[in-house]
């Protein structure tokens, strides 16, 4: 018995990701309540909030960024069954690299942007090699090796601002200096969006979609994601696969990472204030997409609205932006619930025809 | 003596086929009762639902001549029936003692008395040549050794019928002759021992009585005394008349493959093909007559490059193909057919097209460059479906809807195209319907007409006659003969089946 | 400063920022010696760090503070429980939105809870005669909370449970090979279930230590981070009990030294440490006899369906 699982309906699947989300919203509408705040007004304040006015929308874009780029790798990664639960690590490098290129390259000012980008993405994409190759080579598990590569990444940032890039400028704060102003990347004017990094992101959307569905190599991804029995079997190399693929996820949040400093904070600071937990809410922005990059776009402007509204309720009605975290962590609990509810409709009859395989 | 265990009328059914068809069965204490016929003949079903792990649709089980119901293998063992399976259960990383243990209640002590189950251990081991070390972790052990605590593990229980799922297959020769020995001292003791087998000269050397099954009924039971080993074959294979396909003279064409002293290992790390030899000719089919487990399946994997061969040589067309790559060995020109449709054959989620090109993709016209050409699979895909009759909604469909007869004309479908040279169809009609299994057959005679050679691997003696040109019989990794099909008498092979004839297993162990 | 006051100190220091590590590491290596790895050790601790402090402050008793961060930390497992073991859904996923879900939930609660000094610490005791030793004395038994003692008991009974009683070696079997173990009559749902909800219980608890005797005061996400190195150490100790009271000190004593010895190294990289060993550890037993003997149990991750070979 291979697989259980036929693929649901799209509708179906849409249908359970809408209840899940519905159910947090629910449930975080308890503790509105329980605030004194009304969950209905709350919820207005934040769609209005998020995406009512130009600035929220804005606000809302710029979030989804790193939300999209981080997303499409994972997206991706989830495809070929990588479990990469790094790109929060992944991100960090593509900051550190970034920042390195923006203070201490003494590149000519016009190849500062483009540096930063290249080495970003490299730097992203070596610190996801890393788990690739150690499960590739020595079937070391990767969701352990993901993790703790995010919180070696995180205090390799803490080592940098506090020692060796810490500003001379900062008055003791622990940041690196300001980069220079070729250094920032450009922005759309009256917003925070770092267009530059959007538009790869939407292109890495559109990119990876027509690498998977297209591509000799996708062919081989989602033959191995399903299948790796029968990826050896007709003869596809697993390890190659594999590197393509983590070096693309962890490439791409390197990007996220290079926006980050490059387009809203133009230094190196507390990782904590660069991601704000990107890597791992990316988690639930492929997963609330199906794996699909496409999708991932939505979901990321999804997942935007709702860090964007988490600034909105914080300034308004005074909750915590905590609530936050909550409602993702909610969200993704239900997700994951609501999964065996489309298994189970569909067991019986997928047992029968598993009898039929094998018996003809 | 009064019988110990009787099973009377025991039929059972699984969806589309009755595994035990009205079988009645009886072991007295004391005795060894071997159980013998071919793989499919019902042996470790008619065991399963005595050790509880099936229910019996039909039939009664009676114990020292009272009824019972054995609704779990838990309930089995409480009522003193233990089962040695092909595949242990056994936990690797927990020690001996710690396996016998585990599970069994120890009345309200949550510590469980290791010494004395050391002690014990030790006891039951010396009196019945099972020695092992308790304190050694599971996966330090040879597979004879773990084959030791499994009864150790049932002895501890204090069963009194012990059933041994084809206990040799997994052994050494030296192993073999040691379990029979702790066999012989068991019912010594008293215990009745049921041994599953299909190989002859296992029954002669230890059985008391056997009973041999054929496709789910009783055809004898008889005291081993009385029986010689050509008349055990008669009766496991029948004497049924081969029906013969429609299937014109061979036309023999060039030498295609030429083995020569093949030799690999099983997952166990054993040899389990031991210098085997043959050549293969264009336009001929070349059937491998043998029981599971005796090579087969290592022979496939090590000419599709799924194995490593540890010594010989592989030609195609002269030209050596000794453990090259899957993907190399498939662009030479060789198909294959594999035996685990679903796990290896198939991507069941991806589409019916995609199936069709999981091994073309990487060549024009499925792809141009880096990408695939969607149309060209599209309408590959079509051409297939018609052509070999996959019924499916659309080629866009996800393979998994498909029926076993249709997943099986898809993979042919796929290995067929591109004209290979060379087709390993390994148990190509297991498990199909009869129209899907007269189809594959009509597929592999033309590809034969075509100029291609097949090399066909199954256990249905029907089948390999119906369909080969030439047999080769395969027995503990050698073959035992090689003949051609037209002069091949059914007893003949079923004795080569069996390694009867000669000791050829454990002569050539050393080798 | 001596160097003898200098080790005392560390030594005292490393029992007592290990002990929460500790308490988290031996859940966590139950849950996953039944083959449930359970990613959200850093919510239940952060939970359990909340509901003690909130409840020590308003009655006052910092012994039923920790109960109720038990209570809460394995009332916040079984959620994991029911979702990986009832419903089947990915372990890893989960783990995850636990690990949110507390976070959030504490961030969201504690608002309010902040900068308030709680004047009901778990009171140090420093135990009589033992603390006369010479040398190990002072920095063993001089002013320690008894929950140092008590997680350090806990570690050799929960590695004598593991390795010496009959719920040990099913715990093991239903870890490395639970159709085996089934088969053999062992109950694999429960097993698993109550490995969960003691992984829970002694999160919370370990939470709880922080909030009113480490430290007695609630900030918001004051576990940093402790969640994933009671991963890392999991790994580290090979899922064994005691390897994880000698590496829960070990990292307890990096963690101060990382303070200590900050004219000489970066207390950033040695902090970085415990994760970097977790990857080395794999690495080292990836290969040969080790892999089998000191891997991770076979059939972590691995949802249980009967019936499935």
């Amino acid at each position: 018995m291979i697989e259980k699982r036929p693929t649901p309906s799209g509708g179906l699947v849409f249908l359970t990701s809408a209840l899940a989300i519905l159910a947090a919203l629910v449930v975080a509408g308890l503790f509105f309540w329980a605030y004194g705040a009304s969950p209905l007004h709350a919820y207005r304040l934040i769609l209005q909030g998020a995406l009512g006015s130009k600035l929220g929308l804005a606000e809302t874009v710029r979030r989804a960024i790193p939300l999209l780029l981080c997303g499409v790798g994972l997206a991706l990664a989830f495809r070929a069954l990588f479990w990469n639960i790094g790109a929060e690590g992944q991100l960090l490098l593509g900051a550190v690299a970034a920042t390195w290129v923006a203070l201490f390259s003494k590149l000519p000012e016009p190849l500062l942007i483009p540096m930063m980008l290249v080495l970003g993405f490299l730097a992203g994409a070596i610190w996801a090699l890393i788990p690739a190759l150690l499960k590739a080579r020595l079937g070391i598990n990767d969701v352990i090796t993901t993790l703790m590569m995010n919180y070696i990444a995180m205090y390799l940032v803490l080592y940098l601002i506090h020692g060796p890039w810490k500003g001379p400028q900062m008055r003791g704060f622990a940041y690196t200096d300001f980069f220079p102003k070729a250094a920032w990347l450009p922005l759309i004017p009256g917003t925070r969006i770092h267009w530059l990094t959007l538009i790869l992101g939407l292109l890495a959307a559109l990119g990876v979609y027509l690498l998977i569905a297209r591509t000799k190599q996708g062919f081989e991804i989602r033959v191995i994601g399903e299948n790796p029995e029968a990826a050896r079997f007709a003869g596809m190399s697993y390890t190659r696969t594999v590197l393509i693929v983590m070096a693309l996820s962890g490439g791409l949040a390197g990007l996220a990472g290079v926006g980050e400093v490059g387009g809203v904070h133009h230094l190196l600071r507390q990782p904590e204030q660069i991601s704000l937990g990107y890597g791992y809410t990316a988690i639930i922005v492929a997963w609330l997409a199906r794996r699909n990059p496409l999708a991932v776009i939505l979901t990321a402007l999804l997942l935007g609205v709702i860090m964007a509204g988490g600034d909105v309720i914080k300034a308004s009605l005074g909750l915590p932006f905590q609530l936050v975290n909550m409602f993702n962590g909610l969200i993704l609990a239900f997700l994951i619930s609501g999964e065996i509810l489309m298994r189970y409709r569909f067991s019986f009859k997928s047992r029968r025809r598993e009898w039929a395989g094998r018996l003809g | 003596m009064a019988e110990r265990l009787e099973m009377r009328g025991i039929v059972k059914r699984f969806p589309g086929v009755v595994a035990n068809d009205g079988v009645d069965f009886s072991a007295k204490a004391g005795e060894i009762h071997a159980l013998l016929g071919e793989n499919g003949a019902g042996k470790t079903t008619l065991m399963r639902i005595l050790y509880g792990i099936y229910q019996p649709d039909e039939g009664e089980i009676y114990l020292d001549g009272r009824a019972i119901r054995v609704r779990s293998p838990a309930e089995a063992l409480s009522l003193g029936i233990g089962m040695v399976h092909q595949h242990f259960r056994l936990v690797p990383t927990l020690s001996v003692e710690e396996n016998v243990v585990l599970g069994l209640r120890g009345g309200l002590s949550p510590f469980p008395n290791l010494r004395r189950v050391r002690e014990k251990l030790r006891e039951i081991a010396r009196d019945y040549g099972l020695e092992v070390n308790p304190q050694a972790k599971l996966f330090e052990l040879s597979v004879g050794e773990q084959q030791r605590v499994e009864i150790l593990k049932a002895l501890y229980r204090q069963v009194r019928i012990l059933i041994m799922d084809e206990p040799t297959s997994v052994l050494t020769p030296q192993e073999v002759e040691r379990l029979f020995s702790t066999l012989r001292s068991l019912v010594e003791a008293g215990l009745t021992v049921i041994f599953i087998t299909h190989k002859l000269d296992e029954v002669l050397e230890v059985s008391d009585r056997v009973t041999v099954l054929r496709k789910g009924k009783v055809v004898a039971t008889l005291p081993t005394g009385e029986a010689d080993k050509a008349m055990l074959a008669r009766l496991m294979v029948g004497r049924e008349v081969v029906f013969r396909l429609d299937k014109g003279p061979t036309k023999r064409g060039e030498k295609l493959l030429e083995v020569r002293d093949l030799r690999a290992l099983n997952d166990r790390g054993l040899p389990a093909i031991r210098g085997l030899s043959f050549d293969l000719f264009g336009g001929e089919i070349l059937g491998v007559a043998g029981v599971a487990g005796n090579g087969q399946k290592e022979l496939v994997e090590v000419l599709t490059g799924l194995r490593r061969a540890t010594a010989g040589r592989v030609l195609f067309f002269g030209k050596d193909l000794t453990n090259r790559s899957p993907s190399e060995i498939a662009a030479a020109g060789v198909a294959h057919i594999p035996e685990e449709r679903l796990r290896r054959g198939l991507v069941p989620e991806m589409s019916v097209a995609e199936n069709l090109v999981l091994k073309g993709y990487r060549l024009p016209p499925f792809s141009r460059g880096l990408f695939l050409n969607q149309r060209a699979i599209i309408s590959h895909a079509k051409e297939a479906i018609s052509a070999y009759q996959i019924m499916t909604p659309s080629p866009n469909s996800p393979a998994k809807l498909l029926s076993g007869g249709n997943i099986q004309r898809l993979i042919l479908a796929r290995e067929l195209s591109g004209s290979p040279r060379l087709i390993i169809a390994a148990h190509p009609t297991y498990g199909l319907d009869v129209g899907a299994t007269e189809q594959i057959r009509g597929l592999l005679l033309k590809q034969r007409e075509l100029g291609a050679g097949v090399l066909l691997i199954s256990e249905d003696l029907e089948e390999i006659m119906g369909l080969s040109d030439r047999i080769l019989v395969l027995f503990a990794g050698q073959a035992m003969g090689l003949m051609e099909a037209e002069e091949a008498a059914r007893e003949e092979l079923g004795l080569l089946m069996a390694g009867a004839g000669s000791r050829t297993r454990k002569e050539s162990s050393e080798g | 400063m001596g160097w003898e006051t200098w080790l005392i100190g560390t030594i005292s220091r490393a029992l007592a920022y290990g002990t929460p590590l500790l308490l988290g590491t031996l859940g966590e290596i139950y849950a996953e010696r039944s083959g449930v790895l359970n990613l959200g050790v850093e919510g239940m601790m952060i939970m359990g760090a909340f509901t003690a402090f909130a409840t020590a402050y308003t009655t006052g008793d910092p012994w039923l503070g920790l109960l109720v961060a038990a209570a809460v930390g394995g009332g916040f497992s079984l959620i994991h429980a029911f979702v990986s073991i009832t419903l089947r859904a990915n372990q890893i996923v989960s783990g995850l939105a636990l690990t949110m879900l507390g976070l959030g939930l504490a961030g969201v609660l504690g608002r309010g809870w902040e900068g308030k000094p709680l004047e009901a610490a778990l009171p140090t005791i420093t135990v009589p005669y033992l603390s006369g030793i010479p040398g190990l004395g002072p920095s063993l038994f001089v002013e320690q909370n008894g929950l140092v003692y008590l997680a350090a008991g806990l570690a050799v009974v929960l590695w004598f449970v593991l390795y010496k009683t009959r719920i040990g070696i099913s715990i093991r079997a239903v870890g490395e090979d639970p159709a085996t173990a089934d088969a053999m009559g062992v109950n694999v749902f429960r097993t698993r279930y109550l490995c969960v909800l003691l992984g829970g219980l002694l999160a919370g608890l370990g939470g709880g230590y922080l909030s009113v005797a480490y430290r007695p005061a609630w900030t918001e996400g004051m576990t940093a981070g402790m969640g994933w190195i009671v991963i890392a150490l999991t790994i580290f100790a090979f899922w064994n009990p005691l390897l994880g009271l000698v590496g829960a000190y070990f990292f307890g004593a990096l963690y101060h030294l990382s303070y200590r010895l900050q004219p000489w190294t970066s207390p950033e990289l040695l902090k970085a440490m415990p994760y970097v060993f977790a990857i080395l550890v794999l690495v080292l037993v990836a290969r040969g006899t080790l892999k089998r003997r000191m891997s991770a149990p076979a059939a972590l991750c691995e949802p249980y369906v009967r019936g499935e070979e």
